[in-house]
């Protein structure tokens, strides 16, 4: 259990970790200053969100590693995170499609987590799922205001669709980790999100005048590290680079 | 052995401000949840507001610091994450404080009931996020002033 235990933390974790360092890397590029400080806002919730997990995957393991050594000495094969979060950021639209096609299933996840079993996971989700739902809310916003806006935001946001979609259903594919944890009680079945999360991408694609592509087609491969996207090493590179040049280095 | 009075120790915290709103202490703010004494020492629960913010390991040192120099050696500090931070836990002082300090106090309704410089409420959200991760930037449409306004959570 604990080996799957582990697993699934630092799904978790590196979902909102990679995430938070793709959001980070606007800061101080983003078209206007309000929305700068919202991306910045976002990608700091979504780190602090990372500690937390990782700090207990840390735990878990019991190899005497920390949050930061899992975040900054692993390489690609070892992360666990959905193919969806590593998918460059593109333009403004592309980030804030990816942004809410993770949203929507991250509301629910840790909605259904703050339930479980295991006290520090059903803790660490009870925190994180209030700020997961502000950051849908704004995500969600900004689709339909994007998407229902200018024929060009249009064209862009219906792109970003076309090209995301194929990485939102990764998050619904259980796999053996996904029942060991579901046996215990510990997390839900990837696959009873679905509906709830569908029902919101809907809800809101919808408003936005989009039209989600017409396929249940879902690239796998990031949740177990099978085969991640070549996007992930690049990041890493830029992530991780001080402490690949200087390990361990504090101050 | 209790060799300090725990409502001294609360008075004492109320004495640490917020290192990003220097104006409410970090017990207006509603983050110490329990203070408690054992033989080696202080144990002070803090939560955090947000899982990102920068602040809380500041108001950790600040705590300790401040401990220190009424004479506690010893302060432990425990992460409390559970039942989460609201802003239901800002105090009424604590309220007042940001409201004169200029920042709009939460609001169930979502939004500021009315801009802390000219009192008006012909109100406009200018982003859903402002310059630290509690605060939302506003507009009040009477003044035409930006001010912040502190999410509701």
């Amino acid at each position: 259990m604990s080996a799957d235990l582990f697993e699934f933390l630092c799904r978790m974790g590196d979902n909102a970790l990679v995430l938070g360092h793709r959001v980070s890397e606007w800061c101080g590029v983003a078209p206007v200053i309000e929305e700068d400080i919202a991306l910045a806002n976002t990608a700091l919730d979504l780190i602090g969100q990372a500690t937390l997990w990782l700090n207990y995957a840390a735990e878990v393991e019991g190899k005497g590693r920390s949050a930061d050594d899992l975040a900054m000495g692993r390489d690609v094969w070892d992360f666990r995170n959905l193919l969806l979060v590593e998918q460059p950021n593109g333009d403004f639209g592309q980030t804030i499609m990816r942004q809410f096609l993770f949203d929507a299933w991250h509301v629910d996840c840790l909605g259904a987590l703050a339930q479980s079993n295991d006290r520090r996971i059903a803790e660490i989700a009870g925190k994180a799922v209030k700020e997961a739902t502000y950051h849908l809310e704004r995500s969600s916003d900004t689709v339909i205001g994007l998407g229902d806006g200018t024929d060009e935001s249009h064209r862009r946001m219906q792109a970003a669709l076309d090209l995301l979609w194929p990485y939102a259903g990764e998050a619904f594919a259980p796999d053996a980790v996904d029942a060991a944890l579901l046996e215990a009680g510990i997390a839900p079945d990837p696959a009873r999100l679905q509906a709830t999360t569908f029902a919101t991408y809907d809800r809101v694609l919808g408003a936005a005048t989009l039209i989600r592509p017409d396929t249940e087609f879902a690239h796998r491969g990031g949740k177990t590290g099978a085969r991640h996207s070549e996007h992930l090493g690049h990041l890493l590179t830029t992530m991780q680079w001080l402490q690949r040049a200087y390990p361990g280095a504090t101050w | 052995m209790k060799p300090f009075d725990t409502k001294q120790i609360w008075a004492w915290l109320a004495d640490v401000p917020d290192p990003e709103i220097p104006v409410i202490s970090v017990v207006d703010l509603g983050v110490i949840r329990d203070v408690s004494q054992h033989d080696d020492g202080v144990t002070i629960g803090v939560s955090p507001t947000y899982s990102g913010c920068p602040a809380t390991q500041v108001i950790s040192r600040s705590i300790i610091e401040v401990l220190r120099s009424r004479g506690v050696a010893n302060v432990d500090i425990a992460t409390r994450l559970s039942p989460p931070w609201t802003t239901d836990w800002i105090s009424k002082d604590g309220l007042a404080k940001l409201a004169a300090y200029g920042i709009a106090p939460p609001s169930k309704a979502g939004g500021p009931k009315a801009c802390p410089q000219c009192g008006g409420d012909d109100l406009e959200r200018v982003s859903q996020f402002g310059s630290t991760p509690c605060k939302a930037q506003w507009r009040c449409r009477s003044c035409l002033e930006p001010f912040d306004y502190f999410k509701c959570i």
